[in-house]
């Protein structure tokens, strides 16, 4: 399905890209972002968005439920640090697996509905799962604490290839590099380059063009002879797969697993990364997820001494009136900021920061806006 | 049948809070066809009304201790019991039911602002967009009530007079062990009669009548001169007061914290879906179905042959009625069935 060739367009697109992200811990430095736990971040949030968006951006399906995946993976990662090996590959292979296989599943019955009745259903069954991994399925989640290493996990091979035991919990590796701090960020950022490399191949493709036309018009779709069903499970699953891909890579970076990150909650965090920076553009939810994870590091930090700080330079009344104004949306109310965001570009700006940048562009530069592919054209 | 009863009773007062709630939902979308994820900060809202009211009445200051003499001792006092003694006492007792006088034009005015302010702005975009800045107002909402209130569940209990146990059992010739208590009861009939009331309004008034004509066919009774837009303005706003009051019964039951919205969100939309959107009979309906089916799902008994099944039943129905009939059980042939 996929065309064979892979043109100098696409080629140029992801070097550019792969130097950008690879080069993220200089050019995000002076900003200070520059450090690896908020690095491997944009690029495990860049993954999830940039799957969340083959559904939802290329097809227009709305799903509550990608959170689910995400915690599969995440689940399915450190049960295999806890009985194979702490080397990472595997890990990841088993959380895309088992993601994807359940992506089949739920979207197998979701998608007999389209519309707001698949964002409910993908919901309900999110919240079955998350109700699940809470209660039934403690022995397989470990209920509230969430799954951790512990010292007497089994780990079969590493037992058979190393004779004696580590001291101490282990720590995750890729041959014998430990998946911590920059490595770590380095080795998520090399598979968020491959996941943007798939993504702008299938949106590329002639099945991203069945899905854009699903988008555009189904019923047409299938006047025209298309059984749309199939595509759009694969779409489903493949988005799915990307999610429990993110998931898994969240347990690298720091191996345990939560029920919470299956809340519904989380599926809402990654449909705003995605809207923020642009539905449907290759490129607008890596940004919009690196913008929200790094205005979520910066906003909670703050607490009322820094603003004091801040606006010192103010008169007094003037200074404690604006910290009293401001105080709320951040530190621990960073979800108002959010939340406001999340309104405020709904309300005006649907197509995200993409959107904005193209009309800024039309308004000063006087360029047409239909040269530019792979723009959401609502 | 002793437990078989009680479960029913147990099921019918969660039911109730369901239906409230899902009756708001539907009447939005059938009225504006506004898929509203805001709802459920309303309900929210409503048991924050009671919390605000109870700590407005109880506003205290510090006075001796009269009881203790060996020391200086002080304790905290409401202005109320300074007042007025003994009626100040009893006026804060009835917090909850004095809340619901404050309830009504407050929640109506919230209403009517949120549709005026938001909501007709989304009219004509799509449903998701609708779903998710209606999901961001919620987000909104429940954070400023974090800010103010904290993020631990305000006890708001109900009246001393009710705080017992109602014999039901003995008084209906069953069993003696069948106890219940009385404000569960009281929610009950509460929903009862709020669900009546709106009924009774749509059904028999003429304003009633022209919100139905133009949930049929909204296009034809504006050809014949009647600004429905207007109407169902009214509506959102008669909405919003369903849950809000909801709300502020269901305070007693389950003491309210900022996120109490958004779990109550889910569960009532999956009852809308049930009863079929659009479809107030239905949304009742399936509340209180599901609420008792939700309480069966919870006894011990069925909980040893299914493990986990009181976590997911309500979903588990949901996913089942979509996949089999999705106009849901009551809901009109031909809306939103693809």
């Amino acid at each position: 399905m996929l065309p064979k060739k892979i043109t100098d367009s696409e080629l140029s697109i992801v070097l550019i890209f792969s130097a950008v992200v690879l080069t993220m811990p200089i050019w995000l430095a002076p900003i200070g972002a520059g450090y690896p736990d908020l690095l491997q971040k944009f690029a495990i949030f860049g993954l999830f968005a940039i799957g969340y968006n083959i559904l939802f951006g290329m097809t227009g399906y709305l799903s509550f439920g990608h959170a689910a995946f995400l915690g599969v993976g995440s689940y399915a990662a450190v049960w295999s640090f806890k009985l194979l090996t702490m080397n990472v590959l595997p890990a990841v292979v088993f959380g895309v697996l088992f993601s994807g296989l359940f992506a089949f599943l739920i979207g197998y019955v979701s998608l007999r509905r389209s519309g707001i009745y698949f964002s409910i259903l993908t919901l309900a069954f999110a919240q079955m799962s998350y109700n699940l991994a809470y209660s039934v399925l403690t022995p397989i989640t470990n209920g509230e604490t969430g799954l951790q290493l512990t010292n007497h996990d089994p780990r079969i091979i590493d037992t058979m290839l190393l004779d004696q035991a580590p001291e101490g919990l282990p720590s995750t590796v890729l041959f014998g590099v430990k998946m911590s701090g920059y490595p770590g960020f380095y080795f998520c950022a090399l598979i968020l380059i491959l996941g943007f490399f798939i993504a702008l191949r299938i949106s590329r493709s002639p099945f991203g063009l069945v899905l854009k036309g699903i988008k555009s018009n189904q019923t047409r779709m299938k006047f025209t002879g298309f059984n749309t069903r199939p595509y759009m499970i694969t779409a489903f699953v493949i988005s799915g797969m990307y999610a429990g891909l993110a998931g898994s890579l969240m347990a690298v970076t720091d191996p345990l697993a939560g029920a919470e990150r299956m809340q519904w909650t989380a599926s809402g965090e990654v449909v705003l990364m995605t809207i923020l920076g642009g539905v449907g553009t290759l490129i607008g939810p890596v940004l919009g997820a690196g913008l929200i994870k790094y205005f979520e590091n910066i906003f909670s930090a703050f607490n009322d001494k820094a603003l004091h700080e801040l606006f010192a330079f103010l008169p007094d009344g003037l200074e404690n009136f604006v910290v009293t104004v401001v105080s709320p949306f951040v530190g621990e109310g960073w979800h108002l900021t959010l939340g406001v965001l999340f309104m405020i570009i709904i309300i005006f700006l649907p197509g995200g920061i993409i959107q904005g940048m193209e009309k800024i562009n039309n308004r000063f530069f006087k360029r047409s806006s239909s040269a530019k592919s792979g723009s959401n054209e609502s | 049948m002793d437990a078989i009863f009680l479960q029913i009773l147990n099921g019918l007062d969660k039911g109730g809070a369901y239906a409230l709630i899902a009756l708001g939902l539907t009447l939005a979308f059938g009225t504006l066809g506004i898929v509203n994820f805001a709802h459920g900060a309303l309900f929210m809202l409503g048991a924050f009304c009671a919390v605000s009211i109870q700590a407005l009445l109880t506003l205290s200051k510090k006075v001796k201790d009269e009881s203790i003499t060996f020391f200086d001792a002080y304790k905290e006092q409401p202005y109320l019991e300074i007042w007025w003694g003994d009626i100040g006492t009893t006026i804060i007792d009835y917090a909850v039911p004095i809340s619901i006088l404050a309830a009504i034009p407050l929640m109506l005015l919230i209403g009517l602002s949120m549709e005026r302010g938001l909501i007709r702005f989304f009219y004509k975009r799509t449903h998701a967009e609708q779903i998710l800045v209606t999901f961001g107002l919620a987000i909104v909402i429940q954070e400023l009530i974090k800010a103010n209130f904290g993020a631990n569940p305000i006890p708001t209990p109900a009246p001393d007079i009710v705080s017992g146990s109602a014999k039901i059992g003995s008084a209906l010739g069953l069993s003696d062990a069948i106890v219940y208590p009385w404000w569960r009861l009281i929610y009950l009939s509460f929903s009862v009669v709020v669900l009546a009331a709106v009924f009774a309004f749509l059904q028999f008034t003429t304003f009633g009548m022209v919100v139905r004509a133009g949930m049929h066919d909204r296009d034809m009774v504006n050809l014949m001169g009647i600004d429905v837009e207007r109407k169902f303005t009214i509506v959102f706003g008669l909405a919003a007061v369903v849950a809000g009051l909801a709300g502020v019964m269901y305070a007693p039951i389950l003491p309210p914290d900022y996120h109490i919205g958004m779990d109550f969100l889910v569960l009532s939309f999956v009852v809308v879906v049930v009863g079929g959107m659009g479809s107030l009979g239905g949304a009742v309906a399936a509340g209180f179905l599901l609420g008792i089916l939700q309480s069966f799902a919870s006894m011990n008994e069925v909980k040893s042959i299914f493990p986990g099944i009181d976590q997911i039943i309500i979903y588990l129905v949901a996913v089942i009625i979509l996949l089999v009939r999705p106009r849901g059980l009551m809901g009109r042939k031909g809306v939103m069935e693809d």
